[in-house]
């Protein structure tokens, strides 16, 4: 019998921190447990209960509460995000939740990785790949969105006036993060 | 850029959405019943105008939702976005001055 031994690791291992002084810095997120959670409105108030972070009904929307976050990314789809190791926990209290309410519930921990942008040029910083207006005035506070970063999909979330979460698939990050690495070099 | 206005998220930029061909493709209710021309013209034939289209667009890097979109294809303008599933638009209402 081959004992398999599985370590997860890191998808910012090996990568170079990001940082210009005074202007910007990217620090990784600690890993998380993530779910694509789809359904109606009815299925979404019901997670909301079990996840205790309310779904937001409203497009573009992030709601957080400690460790928990829920991001509306289309009328029936929304991104959660847990701590660590609550795959399982939050799986059976939502299947609980539902019953046979239709939806779709899929574990995509490990598929996406996060992290965050801050600073005073943080807007202008992730502009350099993304088409979105990032200004405060159009993208405030609290709003989240699917959206791109040169040829990534990304999932951007504005958590303060100068600071941005970035959710990307774990096989895009090297390719997002050598475009920031160029892009720090011009801030 | 080009600014498509999502009937969901609103005006985003045009990086963010895939063409997904003619609306209002309706398939065939019984395809059994269909002769073949009846088939392939569901199949291939488009009616290309050189004016106002009525097209699908996906904002794939978005919401995801399919939608359509009335469209000069000759100025590229975007007169109009509606949600999938709603009748289609009466396109008397953008012939005056479409261009």
């Amino acid at each position: 019998m081959v004992e398999l031994k599985v370590t997860r690791r890191s998808a910012f291992e090996g990568l170079h921190a990001i940082g210009v002084s005074g202007k910007v810095s990217a620090t990784p997120s600690a890993l998380a447990t993530r779910f694509s959670f789809r359904g109606d409105h009815e299925a979404a108030q019901r997670a909301s209960k079990a996840f205790g972070v309310t779904l937001p009904l409203a497009l573009l929307k992030a709601e957080t509460n400690g460790t928990r976050t829920a991001i509306s990314l289309g009328p029936d789809e929304w991104l959660l995000i847990a701590e660590d190791g609550a795959a399982q926990l939050l799986a059976d209290e939502i299947e609980k939740a539902l019953g046979t309410h239709f939806h779709s519930l899929v574990d995509i921990s490990h598929r996406n990785t996060g992290f965050d942008v801050s600073g005073a040029e943080a807007a202008t910083f992730l502009a350099t790949g993304n088409p979105l207006d990032l200004h405060i005035s159009a993208f405030p506070v609290g709003m989240a969105t699917r959206t791109i970063f040169s040829k990534a999909e990304i999932v951007l979330w504005r958590k303060s006036a100068d600071t941005f979460h970035v959710e990307i698939w774990r096989s895009f990050l090297p390719f997002m993060w050598g475009l920031l690495e160029e892009a720090a070099h011009e801030l | 850029m080009l600014l498509i206005p999502c009937p969901y998220c609103g005006e985003r930029p045009e990086l963010e959405f895939r063409y997904a061909g003619e609306a209002h493709v309706a398939r065939p209710a019984d395809p059994m019943k269909t002769t073949d021309e009846e088939w392939a013209e569901y199949l291939y034939f488009r009616s290309n105008p050189k004016g106002i289209h009525i097209e699908r667009w996906r904002h794939i890097s978005g919401c995801a939702r399919f939608f359509n979109c009335v469209r000069d294809t000759v100025s590229d303008k975007i007169l109009k976005t509606y949600k999938a599933g709603e009748p289609r638009v009466d396109l008397k209402q953008f012939e005056k001055g479409a261009n």
